[in-house]
């Protein structure tokens, strides 16, 4: 179909023909209207090509390229963006139910885990976590489900791989992978999760899990440990996986393999979420350890091959990234159950339909915030996230907090979505500082003062328009273990008064202060001022604001506040060495499970010591063993008892000055739809849906070009020009003499 | 003038090696092996063992500048300055810490900023050239106090001013072009418009008010006197006399200039989201990628380098007193 305009030109012409010779006056309309219009029927402002108009393509954006797309190294949100929608590992969880539930993805069901003894003899169900020596996990995949096209499964008439044995001819031609003439694919089988596995020990790979992992998968470390020997002593450039057995990993038959834990680990389950765990095809491997390929940046880390229902066609690292479905897609519905409310809202609308809804994702390279707000705004991006720049212009909050759109948000039909995230961002006190750490009750009671001090609902208002809520524990809503209302308070800095939380006075502060041996800010040993030193990172205004908000937090107190403030690199070393004082630091969850906050305050995993995530370098007897025991138990008021009595103690102890928990504000337009945050899963695209028609329409309406300053621009610089004209004429006619004579 | 420009070239080896070396110091002050391999591998889960992977596979696990554990040559050569920076003299800039081809990013990522500086370059050129000359012809009438104070006030307002208010003004208030984005072929020049347009407005003030000095200087010279006594039209003698006797001065500030075009603007690239060669020196210095840094820095001071030996070759083209030796 023609563009409208492009069809009134035509008309335009034929007219012509038909009746009489053109006059001029036609071809200057015509010439005008070709300006107008560019001929496309699109408005100028399109950034996109006009043949896309009509088609169901979400726009999206990035605004770095993802390092890593392999996903034995793809960790980011910024890389899972990709990988999520691309590989697909054995589970998933549910798009609409909360809290988070595990469902399978290319698994026929959710495994369960089987417990063996040091003998290697099966125990109960119920068996006491001392007497696990293992736990198996067998995995069984769905039959028929198949790799998206790749050059690296193509064989030849016989039986060889056509790709795999590349010359420097072959190779002159290659610039992307698209370059390739031929394709094919091939069955998803149990042996390419088991290869996939054995990748996170490869030690060229650095997978970011690799550590955490040995932890828990049987006999990884010694894997990793004959791969690197293997690795040093091979020839070539592809290391064979399939030649090295792992007893981790194994196949059990053409759609079932089995993973081996170390002891009890629950949680295992939720990495099977994770693209670390999706399946890889040893050809993929062996097709990019060409080594004529990776100098050309043709590598499994910028060129994923995967089952999910997208596929990268074009990876431009620099301008584009496009996914597009995949026609070896297995298939799969949209979910028919949901939660109370989401039937109303329409969530369910589309239940049963198969997925994926949208055809092809178009990620185009957006570093700044202002301009990728302004072509949200005039209907180019689909959704957007508020900066703070933009908040005002999009978000009143009214008087009870409660977020609400402005009249241009919905004047154009724009909806908000909120959420709390599965993060928490903290103050932390390190427990190794001999003022501020340790068991004494002197420096609980001040951690304590400080805690009741620092008014976090204050910095949220200030600094984050109100996004977020103050935290009263260290497990974010949504997770097991997470209290809401008056049962969740923390009662060493609120109160209930009236049914509301409340934060306690400051009287309350100082009078901790005081018993902790500050009167008023004072020391009694010394007589001096407590000073206290604040790390951080950050420039800018911004930051400034910050940091003058904490001092002036602090100097409540009485206390004075040093802001020591570095660079990122520095700020992490002293937090390894443990010398700093106190910081801010924040965790977003790996998996919705309460052992992934509670292991932040775990003794054990200390940063300072031990290189682990408790960047506090909190320890504390009981809160160790009851982490022990709680990380393997199953959700139930039994579990809950043990984290409220865990919190308990923390609360007491204050390591951490909870801070808030961040809410997400996410807005998209009235053609974007199934959209519900869920801020677990990394595989949504495929339930979200956009309505091009009407998009379109509104893209038009909204960006008609306005003309007047152009009319303008010529006026005006006629204007100039022709005084200037006039002055040039009499100048030239002024006889030199005179205009020296003048000049003198 | 070969002898001459071998000569410079000769120069040029100890300037890099210096150049090199001030990066090399300058980077490393402020980041260390291990704060690199910490940035590439992420925030979770780094354990010192894959840090000290990372190190040694790219080779960040050797001394700095200089081995004391080795003896001979290898004091200086087995260091990571050495093993860095030597393959940069032979253009070969290696892979970046990411993994990728560092001379094939760089190839890819010219054009667009290029497509953008080029006619930046030779509008403004043309546009301020021309601005100066009309501001020189009219001197001290309104329209030269005019453009002078135009200029100034020009010149005072942020590159920044200019860039959000254009985006603002042009494509989100009248809809004119795309706020930003790039594409290929023909499809950018929609694109490319308002950098452009910005661009050139954004050199105006600085540009008018330097050409217009130098032409000021050349009008009140003996020979345009001459001129003038001769009978010519002012125009004449602006164009076919003063013009081109201003070109050295001109050609100073721009043939210097014309191989650093390839190098792109960091703002303007980063605003209209073009990937250009500006926005990858500005992402590796923000991921801590040493391998792409030195590979920029070493470039830009070649081309730096061969611009001004141009700048000097031009000289005497439009001036054949000039002799290079």
């Amino acid at each position: 179909m023609l563009p409208y305009q492009c069809q009134e030109l035509n008309q335009l012409k034929s007219n012509n023909k038909a009746n009489l010779k053109p006059r001029r006056r036609d071809w200057i309309s015509l010439v005008f209207l070709l300006f107008l219009t560019g001929c496309d029927g699109q408005s100028w402002n399109n950034p996109y090509p006009v043949q896309e108009r009509f088609e169901n393509i979400l726009y999206s954006s990035f605004s770095e390229r993802p390092n890593h797309l392999d996903p034995a190294r793809s960790y980011s949100s910024n890389e899972v963006e990709f990988t999520g929608q691309i590989y697909e590992p054995p589970l998933q969880y549910h798009y609409l139910k909360r809290p988070y539930e595990l469902i399978p993805l290319t698994a026929s069901r959710i495994p369960k885990p089987v417990y063996i003894d040091k003998k290697g003899k099966r125990l109960p169900a119920n068996a006491s976590v001392k007497d696990i020596a293992y736990t198996l996990y067998d995995i069984q995949i769905r039959k028929g489900i198949r790799f998206q096209p790749h050059p690296a499964f193509v064989k030849t008439e016989n039986n060889e791989f056509l790709y795999h044995q590349l010359d420097k001819e072959q190779l002159t031609s290659i610039y992307t992978l698209s370059d390739f003439n031929q394709t094919d694919s091939r069955e998803l089988t149990a042996a390419d999760y088991v290869y996939q596995i054995k990748r996170l020990a490869h030690p060229k790979l650095h997978s970011p899990i690799y550590g955490l992992m040995s932890a828990y998968i049987a006999d990884l470390v010694p894997y990793a440990k004959k791969l690197k020997q293997a690795a040093d002593n091979m020839e070539g450039h592809y290391l064979d996986l399939n030649k090295y057995d792992f007893d981790g990993a194994s196949v059990i038959n053409k759609y079932t393999y089995r993973i081996k834990i170390k002891g009890k680990y629950p949680q295992m389950l939720y990495w099977l979420t994770m693209p670390f765990f999706a399946p890889i095809p040893w050809e993929a491997d062996r097709f990019y350890s060409q080594p004529g390929l990776e100098e050309k940046n043709i590598t499994l880390n910028w060129y994923p091959v995967g089952t999910g229902p997208y596929m990268l066609t074009v990876n431009n690292p620099n301008l584009q990234m496009v996914l597009e479905k995949n026609p070896n897609f297995h298939g799969e519905t949209y979910p028919t159950e949901g939660m109370p409310g989401d039937q109303e809202s329409g969530l369910l609308a589309d239940a049963g339909k198969p997925l994926p809804f949208i055809d092809k994702v178009v990620y185009t390279l957006e570093k700044e915030n202002i301009p990728y707000w302004n072509k949200f705004l005039q209907g180019y991006y689909d959704v957007s996230g508020i900066s703070s720049d933009s908040f005002d212009q999009a978000v009143n909050i009214g008087a009870g907090g409660e977020a609400e759109l402005t009249d241009e948000m919905k004047e154009k039909g724009i909806e908000l979505k909120t959420g709390i995230g599965t993060s928490i961002y903290y103050f932390g006190f390190n427990m190794m500082d001999p003022v501020i750490g340790g068991k004494s009750n002197d420096a609980r009671k001040l951690r304590q003062a400080i805690s009741i001090a620092l008014d976090f609902e204050e910095f949220i208002s200030i600094f984050l328009n109100g996004r977020g809520i103050a935290a009263q524990g260290p497990i974010a809503p949504g997770i097991f273990g997470y209290r809401s209302g008056n049962e969740g308070i923390n009662p060493v800095v609120y109160k209930s008064e009236n049914g509301k939380q409340q934060r306690r006075d400051l009287a309350e502060a100082k009078q901790l202060l005081s018993e902790a041996g500050y009167p008023d800010g004072i020391s009694k040993k010394t007589g001096k001022p407590l000073l206290l030193h604040f790390d951080t990172t950050g420039s800018g205004p911004d930051s400034k604001a910050r940091f003058d908000w904490m001092r002036k937090q602090f100097r409540k107190l009485g206390i004075q506040l040093v802001i020591r403030n570095t660079t990122y690199n520095r700020f992490q070393e002293k937090m390894l060495k443990g010398t700093s004082q106190m910081f801010m630091w924040g965790w977003n969850a790996d998996y919705p499970d309460p052992e992934n906050f509670l292991f932040l305050l775990y003794g054990p995993n200390k940063k300072a010591e031990l290189n682990g995530e408790n960047a506090v370098n909190y320890s504390n007897k009981e809160f160790d063993r009851l982490f022990i025991k709680m990380k393997d138990m199953d959700n139930g008021p039994e579990r809950q008892k043990v984290i409220d009595r865990m919190i308990e103690i923390v609360r007491i102890d204050a390591p951490w000055i909870w801070g808030f928990f961040p809410k997400s504000f996410a807005l998209s337009h009235q053609w974007y739809g199934n959209s519900k945050p869920n801020f677990m899963a990394n595989n949504t695209l495929k339930f979200k849906k956009i309505d091009p028609v009407l998009r379109y329409q509104l893209r038009q309406e909204w960006n008609q070009p306005i003309l007047w300053p152009i009319m303008f621009l010529v006026i005006v610089i006629i204007a100039v020009i022709i005084p200037a004209i006039i002055l040039f004429v009499r100048k030239e006619h002024k006889p030199a003499l005179i205009s020296e004579v003048n000049k003198s | 003038m070969i002898a001459y420009i071998i000569r410079r070239m000769l120069y040029a080896i100890p300037i890099l090696i210096g150049v090199n070396v001030l990066t090399f110091v300058l980077f490393f002050v402020v980041n260390t092996p291990d704060d690199m391999a910490r940035m590439h591998l992420g925030m979770k889960h780094v354990t010192p063992e894959a840090v000290e992977k990372w190190k040694e596979e790219r080779g960040y696990n050797k001394p700095l500048l200089i081995n004391s554990d080795e003896t001979g040559t290898a004091v200086l050569s087995n260091t990571i300055f050495y093993e860095k920076s030597v393959g940069l003299f032979a253009f070969r800039f290696g892979r970046s810490d990411e993994g990728r081809d560092i001379a094939y990013d760089i190839s890819q990522r010219m054009w667009p900023s290029l497509a953008i500086a080029l006619p930046v370059f030779l509008v403004g050129l043309l546009t301020n050239i021309s601005i100066s000359m009309l501001l020189a012809f009219f001197r001290a009438t309104y329209i030269d106090i005019t453009g002078v104070i135009t200029g100034v006030v020009l010149m005072s307002i942020s590159s920044l001013f200019y860039i959000i208010s254009g985006q603002y003004l042009i494509s989100k208030l009248w809809h004119l072009v795309p706020i930003s984005g790039f594409d290929i072929g023909t499809n950018a020049i929609k694109f490319l418009i308002l950098p452009v347009i910005i661009g050139v407005i954004g050199g105006i003030g600085s540009g008018t008010r330097w050409y217009r000095t130098i032409f000021l200087e050349e009008i009140n010279k003996d020979y345009v006197r001459t001129a003038r006594a001769k009978g010519l039209s002012e125009l004449r003698v602006l164009f076919r006399h003063v013009l081109k006797n201003a070109m050295i001065p001109i050609l100073t500030g721009v043939v210097v200039v014309i191989p650093l075009l390839f190098m792109g603007s960091l703002i303007t690239e980063s605003f209209f989201g073009i990937p250009g060669l500006g926005s990858y020196t500005i992402d590796a210095i923000q991921k801590q990628d040493f391998a792409i840094v030195r590979a920029m820095v070493f470039l830009g001071t070649v081309l730096y380098i061969i611009g001004l030996i141009l700048t000097d070759i031009s000289y005497t083209l439009v001036d054949p007193r000039i002799r290079l030796e």
